[in-house]
């Protein structure tokens, strides 16, 4: 079992190694750079811009190098937790990125553990009354959070949020804490802001999980072996709760590898309409205007994120699944 | 002396399964008693209500089912007197929950997901011990040992820990013999119980059943499509025929003299190993074919008298097969399995050879290598002289219309998104024979020569019975006027009665169309029915092949006669030697001559009359002889 961790942390080095070229690939892809963009756009504006600090920056990021070299000091930099610098808002990409990180993996993490608790009481009830009204109408409403984009049900709720209790549900804390640094009323503040994204959020996800736990456990209610459970005399919920939903688990855990940068990614719109203070918004910004080391740092955690959850999946169904874990041993 | 009292008694019992606005009577106003510490079989083919009777018993029957009857359940554990109506127990109510798997235990077909996957042995033999008994984990422990110890583990205490995918099938069955014994009760009922398995493990299974049965002192109520395993293991037998029980009696009556048509019928419907070579089968619904329009279409020139030339060569054919681990680099390397070892054997033209084997052995790769459905690490096909395995383009596609197959699976072997008639086309529109309306020419020919009705070709699959579906497979397989079919275990999912439809109609077809056959399969009695030549394998290799009569009358090779010693035969006057049961199929137990050591080299050997045994190359005759 070590052994098999230990294998699949080396074999996440090629990985992330490959992934990372790939990355700079796409973001050096569209012609030009930051700075011509930024030229371009002054001139626009009828201003000039100031060449002279321009080709500075330009000889002090190695924009003048060959690409290769370009990527290693980008890479060589990343290493040692420096993710570059952000052209567009003049400071290091840790910097602006922030309050916003542990922000957004508080509304992931708690979108996430939403999504199972709600999700779960309602997978199992509709599995088990299959073709009840119960399951009908759950069904119904999971229908409904699948189709609505999140985007619209957050511009709905701000709507009638708006015009019934006349309050803005934007942002994630009040307006005098933006910027602040952290204190209890802050803290408070953004608890009492949380809920709401988290709901937009989560409804496809939780949605698509009631969908898949439901069939899933069908499935495995169907299954000689709880036939056999209920013949040594287990009560029904102990013979539910045992074997099939055991069983029904294995494809939750490998959920956790594609929900993870999901849910980091996934929300940029809702993150965007409703003005929350996380990392999505940014990542468009910084993609829209070749902001390269900025977007190229986001893309690479959203990376490794995927590679880390594709990884704890991996560990979690081998300890819970014993064909998994114990192939080698079997079939003497 | 007084009669015993019953101890389940079962009055009246229909049960009713609602379906698509109609109903469907599983069992309808069914009557049958159990005796304490006797085995009664109830029999019957797939679909006649006998699996539902056991399931509705424990109270474990689907959702859906309506029951009403009675089955009335005298406990000897209980005060005397006391009689239990199953039926009246709330459903999954604690009454009944503490009769399940403490009084009336219960064992099922699949072995394999009969067990959790995630959970141990000895966690799922354990649970019953936990809900039903006050007894101490220790305690449990213990029990549980014992009880792995008496259904034949060797060693107990590593099986406690292991998970089911972990035991060949036979284990797993032991496992689930112990899960269901293991609080002592009073009734067990056996669903199918051995018949996943190969026939030499079946005999193990059914013999350890039988000694555990009459050790307890428990009664046992065993559900079997086989008649052949009733005749060895029962006691009291009721046939059911859709729903009703057809007859009742003691084993020897109901073998010896049975008195409902349907019972005789079925029995004139197994295959024997005492037929004679022109014997048929009769099958409850005989079907009447018409293979007149073919013949003419077919190429086969009519099988000439005397000696028949070569048809399919196969020498040195072998196919390896190396294991994938999930450990990548650092695991430990799967050692490369052997498939196939070797196999050689030839077929004449309009000869039927039957190559015979349990699971594991190699068969079944052996007839998709002739099909070139799987190349061969080494080895060469001829067939009529042309190398099947170097033929490319054009030759290729000539082959391959000279060889058909016939699969296991009727249900999953045809495509239920095409119509019969575009499923008996595809093989002509392929090869570009014949336009459009020649080929539906083909078409009812063919499906004429199954048996089937004109009208059958815009059906689709889903509304055929599994015969009927078998039935059409075959017409595919002969869409093209193949020479050679491979039959891959063509009837094992069949019931006996279709199963005997099927094999007639392919003998008819050998007839009718001059057809050389290879057919594969792991039953005997069937193997027996059908070829000319039977060919034995076990772990790869060809360890017998002869003339039928020969092959039956005196097997050489220890395997062989484990083999046939194992088969289970529907006649009480033949009954299993239990005493010999596993004896030989392993090689350790195997005399010296044939056994398989590194460095003895093992050859064919001939012992004349076409009768070659895989012996020691050194050996002498005289061992080898039986």
């Amino acid at each position: 079992m070590i052994r098999y961790i230990l294998w699949r942390l080396a074999v996440m080095v090629p990985t992330l190694i490959l992934i990372s070229m790939l990355v700079f690939t796409i973001i050096k892809l569209p012609p030009g750079d930051y700075f011509e963009s930024y030229v371009q756009e002054m001139r626009a504006l009828g201003e000039t811009a100031d060449l002279q600090e321009i080709e500075e920056m330009k000889a002090r990021y190695g924009f003048d190098k060959p690409v290769p070299v370009q990527y290693l000091h980008w890479v060589g930099g990343m290493l040692h937790g420096d993710f570059g610098y952000s052209f567009e808002y003049r400071m290091p990409v840790s910097e602006v990125v922030g309050d916003r990180m542990w922000l957004t993996v508080l509304v992931s993490m708690a979108t996430i553990i939403v999504t199972w608790v709600i999700a779960f009481p309602i997978g199992i009830y509709s599995a088990t009354h299959q073709y009840s009204w119960g399951d009908y109408g759950l069904t119904f409403v999971g229908l409904l959070g699948l189709a609505i984009p999140n985007f619209l049900l957050a511009l709905i709720m701000m709507y009638f949020a708006n015009i019934w209790f006349g309050i803005s549900i934007g942002h994630l804390m009040d307006r005098a804490y933006l910027n602040q640094p952290m204190s209890w009323d802050k803290a408070k503040s953004i608890l009492e802001h949380l809920w709401i994204p988290v709901l937009i959020i989560g409804t496809g996800g939780t949605a698509g999980m009631v969908r898949r736990l439901r069939s899933n456990l069908l499935d495995e209610l169907e299954k000689p072996y709880v036939v056999t459970a209920r013949a040594k005399g287990l009560a029904p919920g102990r013979v539910l709760m045992k074997y099939p939903l055991r069983m029904a688990l294995n494809f939750f855990i490998s959920d956790i590898g594609s929900i993870l940068p999901q849910v980091v990614s996934g929300a940029e719109i809702t993150a965007i309409v409703l003005s929350l203070e996380t990392t999505g918004p940014l990542l468009i910004r910084a993609l829209q205007g070749q902001d390269m080391y900025l977007a190229g740092s986001f893309l690479m955690f959203l990376a490794f994120l995927t590679v880390i959850g594709v990884l704890i999946s991996d560990i979690a169904l081998a300890l819970l699944d014993p064909r998994i874990r114990l192939e080698g041993r079997a079939a003497k | 002396m007084s009669e015993p009292r019953d101890l389940l008694r079962i009055e009246e019992l229909s049960v009713t399964f609602p379906l698509y606005g109609g109903r469907i009577e599983a069992v309808r106003k069914a009557s049958m008693r159990l005796l304490p510490g006797r085995v009664t079989a109830l029999v019957g083919q797939s679909g006649s209500g006998k699996s539902v009777i056991g399931r509705t018993i424990l109270g474990i029957q689907p959702k859906t089912a309506e029951v009403s009857g009675r089955i009335l359940f005298d406990d000897p554990a209980a005060p005397a007197g006391h009689v239990t109506d199953l039926r009246a127990l709330p459903r999954d109510g604690r009454a009944i929950r503490k009769l399940r798997g403490a009084r009336i235990g219960m064992i099922f077909q699949e072995p394999m997901t009969s067990f959790s996957p995630v959970h141990t042995i000895g966690n799922q033999i354990d649970e019953a011990l936990r809900i039903h008994s006050i007894l101490s984990p220790a305690e449990r422990r213990e029990k549980v040992l014992d009880m792995l110890a008496l259904v034949g583990f060797p060693a107990p205490k590593q099986v406690i820990g292991m998970y089911p995918f972990e035991l060949s099938g036979g284990m797993r069955q032991r496992a689930m013999i112990a899960m269901a014994l293991i609080c002592d009760p009073a009734l067990l009922i056996a669903d199918e119980p051995t018949t996943a398995l190969d026939v030499t493990i079946q005999a193990q299974i059914l013999r350890l059943l039988r000694d555990l049965q009459e050790r307890l002192g428990m009664a046992m109520l065993l559900v079997t499509h086989d008649l052949g395993v009733v005749a060895n293991v029962a006691d009291e037998v009721v046939v059911m025929y859709q729903g009703e029980v057809m007859e009742a009696g003691t084993t020897d009556d109901i073998f010896r003299r049975p008195s409902h048509p349907y019972l005789r019928a079925l029995m004139n419907a197994v295959p024997r190993f005492d037929m004679a070579r022109e014997e048929r089968l009769a099958p409850l619904v005989p079907v009447a074919t018409d293979t007149r329009r073919l013949m003419s279409a077919c190429r086969v020139a009519a099988p000439v008298a005397g000696a028949n030339p070569v048809l399919l060569s196969v020498r040195g054919l072998t196919k390896t097969f190396t294991p994938r681990t999930g450990r990548g680099l650092f695991g430990p390397r799967a050692e490369p399995m052997r498939a196939v070892d070797d196999v050689s054997f030839d077929i004449r033209r309009g000869e039927t050879l039957g190559l015979v084997g349990e699971s594991g052995s190699g068969k079944t790769t052996v007839g998709k290598m002739v099909v070139r459905a799987i190349t061969p690490d080494a080895g060469q096909v001829l067939l009529a002289g042309e190398d099947v395995l170097a033929a490319r383009g054009a030759d290729l596609d000539r082959l391959r219309q000279r060889v058909q197959m016939v699969f296991q699976d009727p249900v999953s072997s045809l495509s239920p998104h095409m119509t019969v008639g575009s499923i008996l086309t595809e093989p002509l529109e392929i090869h570009h024979r014949g336009d459009r309306a020649a080929r539906h020419e083909a078409a009812l020919a063919l499906i004429r020569s199954v048996g089937l009705m004109e009208r059958d070709l815009i059906r689709y699959p889903h509304s055929f019975s599994g015969g009927q579906r078998q039935r059409i497979g075959i017409a595919r397989a002969l869409a093209l006027g193949p020479e050679l079919i491979v039959c891959d275990e063509a009837t094992s999912a069949l019931d006996v009665s279709v199963q005997a439809q099927v094999l007639n109609l392919l003998r008819d077809l050998q007839r009718d169309l001059g057809l050389t056959y290879l057919f594969v399969s792991h039953n005997l009695a069937v193997v027996n029915y059908m070829a000319d030549r039977i060919a034995v394998m076990q772990s790869g290799r060809i360890v017998e092949i002869a003339p039928r009569e020969v092959l039956m009358r005196t097997p050489a090779h220890p395997y062989t006669r484990a083999l046939l010693a194992a088969v289970p035969h529907a006649d009480p006057d033949h009954p299993l030697d239990f005493t010999r049961v596993g004896e030989g199929r392993s090689s350790k137990h195997w005399p010296a001559a044939f056994r398989p050591e590194p460095g003895a080299a093992m050859t064919a050997v001939d012992l004349g009359d076409g009768h070659r045994v895989l012996a020691r190359a050194d050996a002498d005759m005289s061992e080898l002889m039986p």
